[in-house]
């Protein structure tokens, strides 16, 4: 029984982040049908921005967390209108193949000036360090706080979504660009105001990975990025409630691997899980089955 | 369309050769050309780093003291990315082209491997401070007849570290936690768990994971509530680092031990220092070692150059530069041959890592392994390790 806590605790953090990341895939394949390979560079450059902000300037963890999320937004931004926007019109494989590029180029000039060793975060404050014995079952704050944060910066994203003017705007392009435009909805604002949203939610994860691990390097957006976009197709892609279960069911199997004891099969068997959800409902978990217009 | 393509490629594979001859002729016969071919950039930088500061510090003593016999020594470095087959490419050209004397590094096993044929073909040594894989200098019971090395092999490790284990801990069980991902972990895991075996105890269970994982708390919750004396935790610091932290988070109080694959200022980083309690691990050279002569020079000139405590690394690179123009200086003509012969021969070598002689049927050291305990992250008791 502790056992099966303490696994459910692990799978809740690492489900956390796997989540976080997962909604910037999803909002921005809503909205231009893009999967943005570039995604999980961003959630690297939010670790490299905490880890500046912690260690050189000094500043809390809180508020390290908010300056990675404003550079990452911009920075989501940035890639958007240089890399993406002149593409809007051509196909989606060489959108696509940029946003490998784009990947590409932010992990290799990460690595040319923060060179390739991994760096680690600077001792925590105490609050953040502690640990909670139940019984057998430890929980750090660390812990509790990486929950925390994601659980309040879904919810607010939920907000911003469901009941802003914004969010409004947001949901109308992704439903008809066309359309919207007619409605007197800025497209082009609205699009770059999704990738600030979901790369601010990629440097948020950043951060709580640097903290959490206390270990970030250029390439550690690889294969984050690739489960949380697994994430992101397991529930639905393009579906906000399909980014969270799918997040935490993808940090869920991976931790009962583990569990299980075939620690090294993990990656596998996301992977397997991928192609799985693919052939039986491509859809995803909470997607519908959308024909498509001929 | 083919056949064009055909012509063009013959034409630059021609070029390209000729090319490689023009380079070839250089070369000035009043220096000796060393190489010096390492990991300056990716994975596992920080050992390549660390190897080649100790090499410019032995090569510039040796060129403060008039070089070997009247020689100066000149250091052509490359940089092989952490990647075996860029090793071999640099091999290669460093023997071909820079025409160097000996080459040394990589310091990974690997990366060292891959560039030992590159070394018979051309006759040409190479020697690595580091490369501790089991069939690096003998493979198939075939002596690699120009392969070296300053360090001892993985079975010695896990051997030395069952004996610690067993003997000074009265460990009577241990727990195997190792980098499926890496020929050096899986050797030390080998090698520990029979050596365990034939001393009494037994090996609980083990555990696998790959290089780059960052979260152990699935497989370290699996681990907890088994009963073990000790953690056996063969694998790089990276990882190592984050599995020590996250086991002492998760309340693991038994000892862990390793090998020298923990000792680099980056574990002590990512572990934290409160975590390094009760963390034991193999190693080449420890700055505590009182007997060693050559330790109290070699200390105070790499802090006087590079304003740092050395580590095992720049020791062994040290070494390694050291025994190589030791034989240069006594090998009977300046060709890779010659150089072998006297690399193969040397007898109560004096280094920072210990005395001691290269065996002429395995072209390994022959020295003793320290064990080095870890008080809150400090270094805080050195034995030797008795095999």
């Amino acid at each position: 029984m502790e056992q099966v806590l303490q696994q459910l605790i692990n799978g809740l953090s690492l489900g956390s982040i796997y989540a976080l990341i997962a909604l910037g895939y999803t909002m921005v394949y809503g909205i231009i049908q893009l999967i943005n390979f570039a995604h999980g560079d961003v959630y690297m450059v939010g670790a490299y921005v905490g880890y500046v902000c912690m260690t050189h300037l000094h500043i809390g963890f809180f508020p390290s967390l908010v300056v990675a999320m404003a550079a990452c937004a911009v920075l989501g931004m940035v890639i958007e209108r240089v890399a993406y926007k002149p593409l809007r019109h051509s196909t989606r494989i060489a959108v696509l193949i940029t946003a490998i590029g784009v990947s590409l180029l932010l992990e290799y000039t990460m690595m040319y000036f923060a060179g390739a060793a991994v760096r680690s975060y600077p001792e925590l404050p105490a609050y953040l360090t502690r640990s909670f014995h139940f019984g057998g079952v430890v929980v750090t704050s660390l812990q509790i706080s990486i929950v925390a944060v994601s659980v309040i910066l879904m919810v607010a994203l939920q907000f911003i979504v469901r009941r802003t003017k914004l969010g409004k705007a947001m949901r109308a392009v992704s439903q008809d660009q066309d359309a919207a435009r007619l409605m007197g909805i800025s497209v082009d604002n609205t699009i770059s105001f999704t990738f600030a949203l979901g790369s601010a939610l990629a440097g948020a994860a950043g951060v709580l990975v640097g903290v959490y691990y206390n270990s970030i390097n250029p390439l550690m957006g690889i294969l984050p990025g690739l489960k949380a976009f697994v994430a992101a197709v397991f529930g639905g892609i393009g579906l906000i409630p399909g980014a969270l279960l799918g997040g935490y069911v993808i940090g869920a199997i991976e931790t009962l691997v583990s569990w299980v004891g075939f620690s090294t099969f993990r990656d596998a068997v996301v992977f397997a899980v991928l192609i799985i959800v693919l052939i039986v409902k491509p859809s995803g978990i909470l997607g519908k089955n959308v024909r498509e217009k001929v | 369309m083919k056949r064009t393509f055909a012509a063009l490629a013959s034409a630059a594979l021609g070029l390209s050769l000729l090319a490689g001859c023009g380079g070839s002729g250089s070369g000035s016969s009043d220096s000796i050309k060393i190489g010096v071919n390492y990991e300056l950039s990716g994975s596992v930088a920080t050992y390549g780093d660390a190897s080649v500061k100790g090499i410019e510090l032995a090569i510039e003593e040796i060129n403060a003291a008039g070089g070997i016999n009247g020689k100066q020594v000149e250091l052509v470095k490359y940089d092989t990315k952490s990647e075996p087959a860029e090793a071999t490419t640099l091999a290669t050209k460093l023997m071909t082209q820079d025409k160097v004397l000996t080459v040394i590094g990589p310091a990974t096993s690997g990366s060292f491997k891959a560039t030992i044929p590159v070394a018979n073909q051309n006759q040409v040594p190479v020697i690595s401070g580091s490369a501790t894989a089991e069939d690096v200098t003998v493979s198939n019971d075939k002596l690699q007849e120009y392969a070296f090395r300053t360090c001892f092999s993985d079975s010695y490790q896990g051997t030395a570290m069952a004996n610690f284990a067993a003997e000074n801990l009265s460990a009577t069980s241990a727990f195997v936690i190792k980098d499926t991902s890496s020929d050096y972990a899986k050797g030390l895991a080998d090698n520990f768990s029979q050596r365990f075996g034939d001393l009494g105890g037994t090996v609980v269970g083990e555990e696998g994971y790959v290089s780059g994982d960052t979260d152990f708390n699935a497989i370290l919750t699996r681990i907890k509530n088994q009963d073990f004396d000790v953690i056996y935790l063969p694998g790089y610091y990276n990882e190592v680092g984050l599995i020590i932290k996250q086991a002492r988070e998760l309340g693991i109080t038994q000892p862990i031990l390793g090998g020298d694959g923990f000792d680099s200022p980056t574990l002590l980083q990512l572990a934290g220092a409160s975590a390094l309690n009760d963390v034991y691990y193999t190693n080449h050279y420890s700055s505590l070692d009182t007997t060693n002569q050559q330790l109290q020079a070699f200390t105070e000139a790499y802090t006087a150059k590079y304003g740092e405590e050395p580590n095992a690394f720049n020791a062994l690179g040290y070494d390694t530069a050291k025994l190589v123009a030791d034989a240069i200086g006594r090998s009977s003509e300046l060709t890779g041959e010659a150089v072998k012969e006297a690399l193969a021969s040397t007898e109560d070598f004096e280094g920072v890592t210990g005395t001691f002689s290269i065996d002429p049927e395995t072209h390994d050291p022959v020295k003793a392994a320290l064990v080095i305990g870890l008080k809150d992250g400090v270094q805080d008791s050195v034995e030797k390790a008795a095999i």
